[in-house]
């Protein structure tokens, strides 16, 4: 694998291409070939879970590899306009009021678009503070401009939680695309690459898991199926997938295995508190009303990188001493 | 293209992007036939909403209607409405000399479609307010004329009453099945039915 490191970009390029869609095209024509096959209603019901996330994992790859072609403004631009989407689908399922009106237009049309265009500025310590600082102290003082204590608290942790996940989280992905890291300049993409495949690898591999062990759940109230042994194997199986790929990173194998494990062990625990949020929220997918309101969910595929993503992006930054 | 044309195009994207702008259709399918949709108003922003979940073949022959003192009160709100939506103005105080339901009459006569809101002015609540009488009359005379209920979710979170700027929110518009006058129907069981037409789509899902 070490030869593989010193390929140049191009040619790195142009591996990942095809191992990436290779595999991906692989999985699916199995996937599909297996269809054809009779099969009991509890196994079709799996099967279609399999193929949403199949489907998932299609658009990362896209997502990721759109991106990388267009190059940084495209890519802050794209990652920009899903994480508006998701943060709207997050809104439509969340109690505000009418005096949160103020807040969620801060939180749209200046927060979103200042947080992306400071990953795009490459401004990396004002990028890691500006919502946590400046933007959580906007929301509650506008909020209570509004003029309405009525669950104030709820209402104002609900925007500030939905801003947390759905600007904060994924403008770590373009972040993760500009950082300028010594020795590795130009290649961005890579760690993205890498996130956006350790995170689903642990998905799949906690999902997979799940159905063979049959293990009590942790937390039967919040999801039936996630518990600690399969969230173990879907993150080992991350670390691995990671050091696998150590050659497209600025890691060594080693550090690359430990990397992958935090952000897919990041990753699927976003996913189980998510899970928490929708229960909370009364709805099982934050598409689940698609009928009614034309939620696509979105939400539900980038969530895992949302939560994934920053933890990932300062673990880089401290292992690289920024 | 006219400047209309592409502020229409711009207006549907920019509804699009901020609503989602869903139209689903569970009474009747969307169809070139002449029809006047009727449905709960909570928001300025209902009109551009219905109007953007219409297909856009369908667009050009509905018109919404609109209270005249509001919408001509500046150049720039006249244009829109005339010029974008085509809409049919109309006067909320009823004078002496002239029946407000003229200009709806005429449309109608035109094979022009309608959107209208028969509460007659914007509600906060989450229930419709009793409907007005207006609806009542043009079925009456135009029975050839399908009424189509239509409930629209959401909308009020999108932009409330005194506010200016619209908030993203997912919103959509269910249209229900057509509704008629039954014979000897009278006028207040009518509108209650109607009512009711839209109210239970709520919960179409």
């Amino acid at each position: 694998m070490g030869a593989l490191r010193n390929l140049t970009i191009t040619e790195q390029v142009g591996l990942l291409f095809v191992a990436l869609f290779g595999v991906l095209a692989l999985v699916t024509v199995v996937a599909f070939s297996r269809t054809l096959s009779e099969r009991s209603d509890g196994q079709l019901a799996m099967h279609e879970r399999f193929k949403r996330d199949l489907r998932a994992v299609w658009w990362g790859a896209v997502l990721f590899w759109v991106s990388w072609v267009l190059g940084a403004v495209a890519a802050t631009l794209l990652f920009g306009i899903v994480s508006f989407v998701a943060f709207r689908e997050f809104i439509t399922l969340t109690h505000t009021r009418r005096a949160d009106h103020r807040s969620l237009l801060l939180a749209f049309f200046v927060a979103l678009p200042l947080q992306f265009m400071l990953a795009g500025s490459r401004h990396f310590d004002f990028f890691t503070v500006f919502i946590p600082v400046y933007v959580f102290f906007a929301i509650p003082v506008v909020s209570a401009l509004g003029n309405d204590p009525q669950r104030f608290l709820e209402r104002t942790a609900k925007i500030q939680w939905g801003v947390m996940v759905c600007i904060y989280g994924m403008s770590h992905a373009p972040a993760l695309l500009l950082i300028d890291l010594p020795r590795y300049a130009g290649r961005g993409a890579f760690l993205v690459f890498y996130l956006v495949v350790v995170v689903a690898t642990a998905q799949i591999a906690q999902e997979l898991a799940t159905r063979r062990l049959r293990r009590r759940p942790v937390a039967r109230a919040i999801s039936r199926s996630f518990s600690w042994r399969a969230w173990l194997i879907g993150a080992g199986a991350s670390a691995f997938v990671g050091a696998l790929l150590y050659w497209a990173t600025p890691f060594k194998p080693i550090p690359a295995l430990v990397m992958g494990f935090i952000a897919g062990a990041t990753g699927t625990l976003g996913e189980f508190v998510m899970k928490a949020l929708k229960r909370d929220a009364g709805v099982r997918t934050w598409g689940g009303k698609a009928s009614v309101t034309g939620a696509v969910g979105v939400l539900d595929r980038v969530a895992p990188l949302c939560f994934a993503a920053p933890v990932f992006f300062h673990a880089v930054r401290w292992y690289f001493g920024l | 293209m006219k400047l209309a044309d592409a502020a229409g195009l711009l207006l549907s994207f920019l509804a699009r992007l901020i609503t989602g702008a869903q139209g689903h259709w569970y009474g009747c399918p969307p169809k070139a036939e002449q029809r006047i949709y009727f449905a709960n108003h909570q928001s300025h922003f209902d009109l551009v909403l219905i109007w953007a979940a219409l297909p856009g073949d369908l667009r050009a022959v509905t018109r919404p209607i609109a209270a005249r003192d509001y919408w001509t009160s500046s150049p720039l709100k006249q244009w829109i409405t005339r010029e974008i939506f085509n809409a049919v103005y109309v006067n909320r105080q009823r004078t002496d000399d002239q029946d407000p339901l003229e200009p709806l009459v005429e449309a109608l006569h035109n094979g022009d479609s309608l959107v209208i809101f028969p509460e007659g002015t914007r509600g906060n609540k989450g229930d419709p307010q009793p409907f007005k009488s207006g609806l009542y009359h043009l079925a009456e005379q135009f029975p050839q004329v399908q009424l189509i209920p239509a409930w629209i979710d959401n909308v009020q979170r999108v932009m409330p009453k005194g506010e200016v700027v619209p908030v993203p929110i997912l919103c959509s518009v269910t249209f229900g099945a057509p509704l008629q006058i039954l014979p000897g129907e009278d006028k207040r069981a009518f509108l209650d039915r109607a009512r009711e037409a839209v109210v239970s789509l709520r919960s179409v899902h």
